[in-house]
């Protein structure tokens, strides 16, 4: 039992993140993909945050009369790491509005084939 | 207590996540994917991250969805039938799952406070970040002065997202615009709400820029709430008299101006004498030097952060309207 | 002034010149400020090669804090070396691209395409220089964003589901980095790879240091383009515009080449990735599949730029196969093989295209005549491929050399006649072109009596290639000297964490 409670938190986790994951290849349309992306790396965040709290420690901003804070250094490398995530988001969209010009499809078979065809 | 609604709120992700895969509905797909980073801003907020949650739920609930919705109306609602199987990604995800199954196994347990990352790097941050850099936010103290070169790469990265963006998309010109039907002209109530809650927006990212050795907060979020005011002026009032205010030229100038601000403190702390972003140097004593320079550089975070959103939502905003999409 | 700070002058020019550059916004000006700048970071990383081939290591703590509590940057011959070719190939690809982005991109753009290129070459020089694994996944993602929008500058649409690809492949890549750094932290509280190494030897048998180490090899062998995970690079390659493609085929891959070495021997350390883990054995299998397969695939493509683009990912074979030997000699043949291939696919992709820029096309049937309507151009492109195939007097002899020498060491025939069976392919795929080159008419069009050789801003430093490619290839002095340093130093090292961590265990 002690087992499942140190552990339930990483492997709900792996789940989430493997769900993202599986969006990222399977989906055909390409603003799927990138929505799976995110949510693929949004669960990678909830890992690093994970192993950052401290049972029974707080924010860390340093308070009066608190003595046990959660460890701020996965909270910095997250901080930047969901930035890089939106920046890659906004490229990737912008790409998808130029091939829906391009091509006038965004799903994957479709032009796929008009590649192909060429 | 806290386990329990931390159990709850994975629960939900993990059914959000699942009705994501299956749903072909895309403007669906979406919202689910905000209520997805709302949630996970709440397990940051239960994990005793708060500045991550901050970040979380203005970045990513905020732009990232309206970047997509603004694809959406740029693109198709729904998703087609795919025609290839779904067997060789499903073997794929089981295995990399395993994979990392296998690794948590080993891990050090949740929550415990003796765990090796607790030692060695984090002691000095939590004791001592107080006294050498002298604000209570330890975050911001070691985003912002302890690695503060990461932090430098952060912002280069969203200028390289708006390069990204500005040569791909662009920013079209808004000459025929200029219809009483752009923006929400017609809807009044709209207008006179929007006249008093922008500028307390604009307040409030102001008071998140300052406030952030305090509190959670920083440049980060602080230009991305400033950005989402200008972006609700734009909405309401259309893109042709958000281009007036702030004009997307003036944008590309800015975003420059941040990360060359940013790059500066830098070097001038070369000039001092000291190693590249040594905060120490800056005055002489060196707490205040650290304030200085801390101060100096979320500001051209902000700067940055502020023009990028808001060239981005220009460029996306600016193919709508030519597509005469409402 | 200057002397403490050189370690971090390659990565701060480009990154301080980037945003200038997009406030300069004039095409011209840009051009010369940005090639002005790089030439500038190519100075210095020279510098910094000659002082590490004399001090071994050097060390700048960013912010005045001492590592692991702040960022370090860790300069030995191995990354000295790899950012030389770097910036001198950044270099040189830019003065090519004034003429050749001028019939590829539009006009608009070209001050978009020189900032990009910028942010690009401070990304890779940043994942170069720095010694702290986190910094890294930093660096890597500005490389890359910059990356993908150079890709989709061009204005065959094809670009744009190229660069789209190339995007989700490479964020995959970096995220699975990021899961594996993430492993490593976990277990270790560090994110400084000198004092990783010191306390991964402490948790060696651990499950999550063996899942960390295998998520960032898949996600580094994403970015390196390695067998099978390489789908992303013919297209990003073949429809990328020209001055891109030359300039990423020499650096992108090699830079991640890079990263895998200093993960697995700086920080993981030799024995537990080969012997523990045996990882030897899959590199080795996986290097030759796509030595032999690519080169296949490069024997029957239509489109010079495709050939080229397979030839690559096999050449990255060639490199692994080099590490997966586990020996001094294997690991410098695949330094030394960095910098050769960023020469030889440097000149070719120029020389690619030059032809493109004068003719407006890259099929092979487009090259037909060439020989005598584009006498330099053909000529560069010959020679080029000539060290590819692997010809004594050319770098690409030496590399095969150093290969061949490595597997004999260890009584690899068969590997070594491998080698010598994918040159074989080389000669096949480079042969089609040059024969259409040589041997066979012009098409009898009117467009065709008018194509002339290509500009002499093009044909520069395209020459410059080719003439390092024989020049190295006779006097290798210099590359087998910081090859062979970089390669003792990195196996003395790697026993060296290990020596490390008994102390600190004790």
């Amino acid at each position: 039992m002690n087992f499942i409670l140190d552990y339930y938190n990483y492997w709900i986790v792996v789940f989430l993140m493997m769900a993202g994951f599986y969006i990222v290849i399977s989906a055909n349309n390409l603003v799927k993909k990138i929505v799976g992306l995110n949510v693929f790396q949004t669960s990678v965040f909830m890992l690093y945050i994970s192993m950052g709290k401290v049972s029974g420690g707080t924010a860390p901003i340093l308070v009066d009369g608190v003595t046990l804070y959660s460890n701020p250094l996965p909270h910095v490398l997250i901080l930047t790491a969901i930035v890089v995530g939106v920046a890659t988001t906004s490229v990737g969209l912008a790409l998808i509005v130029r091939i829906k010009r391009a091509y006038g499809t965004v799903e994957e078979n479709e032009f796929k084939n008009q590649d192909d065809a060429i | 207590m806290g386990e329990l609604i931390d159990l709850v709120l994975l629960a939900m992700l993990a059914i959000t996540a699942i009705r994501i895969i299956f749903l072909k509905d895309l403007f669906a797909v979406v919202m689910l994917f905000g209520i997805y980073s709302f949630l996970s801003a709440l397990i940051f907020i239960n994990l005793d991250a708060v500045d991550v949650a901050f970040t979380e739920a203005s970045v990513g609930a905020g732009i990232s969805t309206v970047l997509m919705l603004g694809t959406l109306a740029l693109t198709n609602r729904k998703e087609k039938e795919s025609s290839h199987s779904s067997i060789l990604p499903l073997l794929v995800v089981c295995i990399t799952g395993a994979a990392l199954i296998y690794g948590t196994l080993d891990m050090p347990p949740f929550g415990h406070p003796n765990n090796p990352v607790h030692e060695h790097v984090a002691p000095r941050y939590i004791e001592e970040s107080p006294k050498e850099v002298g604000l209570p936010n330890m975050v911001t103290s070691v985003l912002a002065s302890y690695r503060g070169f990461d932090t430098l790469g952060e912002t280069v990265v969203v200028f390289a997202a708006v390069i990204g963006v500005l040569s791909l998309l662009g920013v079209r010109r808004q000459e025929e615009n200029d219809t009483p039907e752009s923006g929400f002209r017609a809807h009044h109530v709209l207008q006179v709400v929007a006249r008093v809650v922008i500028p307390l927006i604009i307040l409030f990212a102001l008071y998140v820029q300052f406030h952030g050795d305090f509190g959670p907060g920083g440049g980060f979020q602080a230009g991305v709430i400033a950005a989402a005011a200008f972006i609700l002026y734009s909405l309401v009032f259309g893109l042709s008299s958000a281009f007036a205010v702030v004009g997307p030229k003036f944008l590309q100038l800015l975003a420059s101006i941040g990360v060359l601000l940013y790059a500066s403190v830098g070097l001038f702390s070369i000039y001092k004498g000291g190693q590249f972003l040594d905060y120490n140097k800056l005055a002489a004593d060196p707490i205040v030097g650290q304030h200085y320079g801390i101060i100096i550089i979320e500001l051209g975070v902000g700067i940055t952060v502020f023009a990028v959103m808001l060239s981005i939502f220009y460029a996306f905003g600016s193919q709508a309207e030519r597509s005469n999409i409402r | 002034m200057f002397e403490q700070h050189l370690i971090a002058l390659p990565i701060l020019l480009p990154l301080i010149a980037a945003p200038i550059t997009l406030i300069l916004g004039h095409s011209r000006l840009s051009w010369m400020f940005a090639t002005a700048i790089s030439a500038l970071a190519c100075y210095f990383s020279w510098h910094l090669l000659t002082a590490t081939l004399t001090e071994s290591v050097l060390s700048y703590a960013v912010g005045g804090w001492s590592p692991p509590w702040g960022i370090e940057l860790r300069v030995d011959v191995a990354n000295a070396f790899v950012l030389l070719a770097v910036s001198a190939l950044s270099t040189l690809v830019l003065i090519y691209s004034k003429d050749s982005i001028e019939k590829e991109i539009e006009s608009s753009k070209h001050a978009l395409y020189y900032t990009a290129h910028l942010l690009c070459l401070a990304g890779l020089s940043g994942i170069l220089l720095t010694g702290d694994a986190f910094n890294l996944f930093v660096f890597l993602e500005i490389s890359s964003l910059a990356t993908y929008t150079l890709v989709s500058l061009a204005s065959d649409r094809r670009c744009l589901t190229a660069a789209f690809r190339y995007l989700i492949m490479g964020t995959i890549g970096a995220t699975f980095i990021l899961i594996g750094v993430g492993m490593l932290y976990m277990k270790t509280g560090t994110l400084n790879m000198l004092d990783l190494a010191i306390r991964i030897d402490v948790y060696e048998s651990s499950r999550t240091i063996n899942t960390g180490l295998a998520f960032i090899m898949v996600g580094v062998s994403i970015k390196l383009a390695l067998f099978p995970l390489h789908m992303w690079l013919p297209a990003a390659y073949t429809h990328a515009p020209s001055a891109v493609t030359a300039f990423l085929a020499s650096t992108a891959t090699k830079v991640a080449f890079y990263v895998m070495i200093r993960f697995i021997f700086t920080i993981f350390g030799l024995n537990y990735v080969f012997e523990e883990m045996g990882m030897d054995l899959i590199l080795m299998v996986l290097a030759i599949v796509a030595i032999f397969k690519c080169s296949y695939m490069a024997t029957v493509q239509s489109n010079v730029k495709t050939v080229l683009a397979y030839s690559s990912v096999a050449q990255i074979g060639y490199m692994i196969l080099g590490i997966s030997l586990v020996s001094v000699t294997g690991l410098m043949a695949g330094l030394i093989h960095i910098f050769n291939h960023a020469l030889m696919k440097g000149a070719l992709f120029m020389a690619v295209g030059a032809v493109f820029y004068r003719v407006g096309s890259v099929e092979i049937s487009a090259f037909k005549g060439l020989g005598k309507q584009m006498p330099f151009t053909m000529a560069a492109f010959t020679i080029a491929g000539l060290s590819i195939i692997g010809v004594p007097l050319t770098v690409g002899f030496i590399s095969k050399w150093y290969l061949v020498t490595a597997a004999l060491e260890q009584q690899h025939w068969i590997l070594a006649a491998l080698v010598l069976v994918g040159s074989l392919l080389a000669v096949v795929y480079m042969g089609r072109v040059i024969e259409a080159a040589y041997f066979q008419k012009p098409p009898a069009s009117q467009d065709s009596n008018q194509v002339k050789e290509a500009p002499w801003l093009m044909l520069l430093p395209m020459w410059i290639l080719v003439l390092a490619n024989i020049y190295f290839g006779i006097d290798t002095s210099l590359t087998t000297e910081a090859a062979s340093s970089a390669s003792e130093w990195l196996f003395q090292t790697s026993s060296i964490a290990a020596a490390n961590s008994a102390e600190v265990s004790q």
